[in-house]
């Protein structure tokens, strides 16, 4: 039995909304994976909470008219994996979230529950954050869309208001338009395992594939809460392919990010993996976009 | 202490194929209903947090481990268990055969886990490599075996399933 004081199980969004109102004091559980986790562990003991776990409208990916993708908050991370338009559009989103703890975390964990606990390992993170990913948030006043970097306030917090819950997370067309990118989860096993640092690059070639039009690059673990490595951006915008690039990008992260000693790893080391990460991801992305150096 | 009303939902749902219906506490995990109301013993309780897979049932034929997914939202569902591999005269399986002939069990208690994962795998109709099949049985601590006679268990049914054996 899960030391749980109340549960409040959600029909519609409407009706998650108005749980949300009527038990301000109420937790929000999605896939349950991090709260079922802590509330054994003690830390949500006694809690109550508001369960929107049926709520199939907000599950699933499609495409809006504007060209805009959609995943529904309650989206598990293997039907994202699975999902033709991730597939087609931001595969690494996919392949990201595949590394996940093991296959039945993939199969119960939800991309909104990932970006909701406000966690810089997050695996979902580091590349919602590198696409310029926008948070869709429905409350009381209706829905409000927040661009993912705004969405994180500090480490275990997010910009969550009074009635509010995360129903969709939007990939802008423009963001994922030619572009190919690739993770990195540095782990210290291969399965079941936190990230040290995750990295994630993605990068938009002009036509005749000589010129990077654009590079994002995002970390995660490398700060409080996930973060881009704008001065790298810059330094590989507009650049011509050159292997030399890939190194000036790479070292360049070291001037946005702030990891930190931990018992999984030193501040030296994540800097150390941070570069080599961002250079591997670098070049492979730039494979993915057809270049080559 | 604080008075507190312990708070009951019925659940109707289907398990190993029959229908059946269960006032819940809400508090309860899927592991608690299937092992307390249904004797589903198979169903392990091992550590309690989704870390070690004992617990795996399938639900609409997807892996998910019961400890951390609340009993009320079975609602609905397609549960499956170890029992519901059996045949009608309690029979093995052909994985579970297979489990016992490459001598993948030792003391058993991660053994039911990986059979509904192996289930899952064995349906989904695709064959795999082994560096896939190890990544599809990760979700699993074994103390015992050292894995190896598990990975061999199922791809040796895979390979037979798909008639290439
Ligand atoms: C064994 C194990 C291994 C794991 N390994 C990894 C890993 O490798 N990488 C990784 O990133 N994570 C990992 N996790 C953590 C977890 O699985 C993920 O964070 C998952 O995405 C959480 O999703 P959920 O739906 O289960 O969230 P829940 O536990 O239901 O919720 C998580 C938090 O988000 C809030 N929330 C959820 N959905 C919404 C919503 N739509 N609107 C508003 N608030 C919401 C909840 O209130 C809660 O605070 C692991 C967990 C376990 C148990
Ligand atoms: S008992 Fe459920 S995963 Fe260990
Ligand atoms: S056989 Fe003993 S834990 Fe696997």
């Amino acid at each position: 039995m899960y030391d749980m004081k109340a549960l409040y199980q959600a029909k519609s969004v409407k009706d998650a909304v108005a749980l949300r109102l009527a038990h301000p004091e109420a937790q929000i559980i999605a896939g349950g994976s991090d709260v079922l986790v802590q509330m054994r562990e003690g830390k949500r003991a006694g809690a109550e909470l508001i369960s929107i776990q049926a709520l199939d409208e907000i599950r699933g990916v499609s495409m809006e008219e504007d060209g805009t993708l959609r995943i529904g908050s309650l989206t598990s991370f293997s039907h994202i994996t699975r999902d033709p338009l991730i597939q087609k559009y931001i595969n690494v989103l996919g392949e990201a979230v595949d590394q996940v703890g093991g296959p039945q975390i993939r199969n119960i964990g939800t991309i909104g529950g990932n970006t909701c606990n406000g966690v810089t390992s997050a695996d979902s993170a580091s590349t919602l954050f590198a696409w310029d990913a926008v948070v869709e948030l429905t409350g009381p006043e209706g829905v409000r869309r927040q661009p993912i970097q705004e969405f994180y306030i500090k480490a275990g917090k997010v910009d969550l208001r009074e009635g509010e819950i995360q129903t969709a997370i939007l990939i802008p067309k423009e963001s994922y338009e030619r572009c190919f990118g690739h993770y990195i989860k540095y782990a210290m096993r291969n399965a079941m395992d936190i990230a040290t640092l995750g990295t994630s690059v993605n990068v938009r070639l002009s036509a005749d594939k000589k010129t990077v039009e654009r590079a994002r690059v995002a970390f995660g673990v490398a700060g409080p809460v996930p973060l881009r490595a704008g001065t790298a951006e810059k330094a590989a915008a507009g650049q011509p392919l050159t292997m030399d690039l890939a190194d000036r990008f790479a070292q360049a992260v070291k001037e946005d990010i702030h990891p930190r000693d931990s018992w999984r790893a030193a501040k030296d080391f994540r800097l150390h993996i941070a570069v080599e990460s961002a250079k591997r991801a670098f070049i492979e992305s730039v494979r993915l976009a057809g270049g080559a150096f | 202490m604080e008075k507190h009303k312990i708070q009951y939902e019925t659940i109707r749902f289907n398990l190993n194929g029959e229908d059946v219906e269960r006032t819940v506490d809400v508090r309860a995990s899927l592991t608690d209903l299937l092992r307390n109301d249904f004797r589903m013993t198979s169903v392990k309780k091992g550590c309690e947090v989704g870390e070690c897979g004992a617990c795996n049932v399938l639900i609409d034929g997807e892996a998910f481990n019961s400890c951390i997914y609340l009993a009320v939202w079975a609602q609905g569902k397609r549960v499956r268990t170890l029992e519901g591999l059996l045949g009608p005269n309690g029979e093995l399986s052909d994985i579970q055969q297979a489990f016992v002939d490459e001598a993948a069990i030792q003391c058993g208690f991660c053994t039911p886990g990986f059979l509904l994962t192996a289930v899952e795998i064995l349906e989904s109709g695709k064959e795999y490599t082994d560096e896939e099949l190890r990544k599809l049985l990760s979700g699993h601590l074994c103390r015992c075996t050292g894995y190896e006679n598990i990975l061999r268990a199922v791809k040796k049914t895979m390979y037979r399933r798909l008639g290439k054996v």
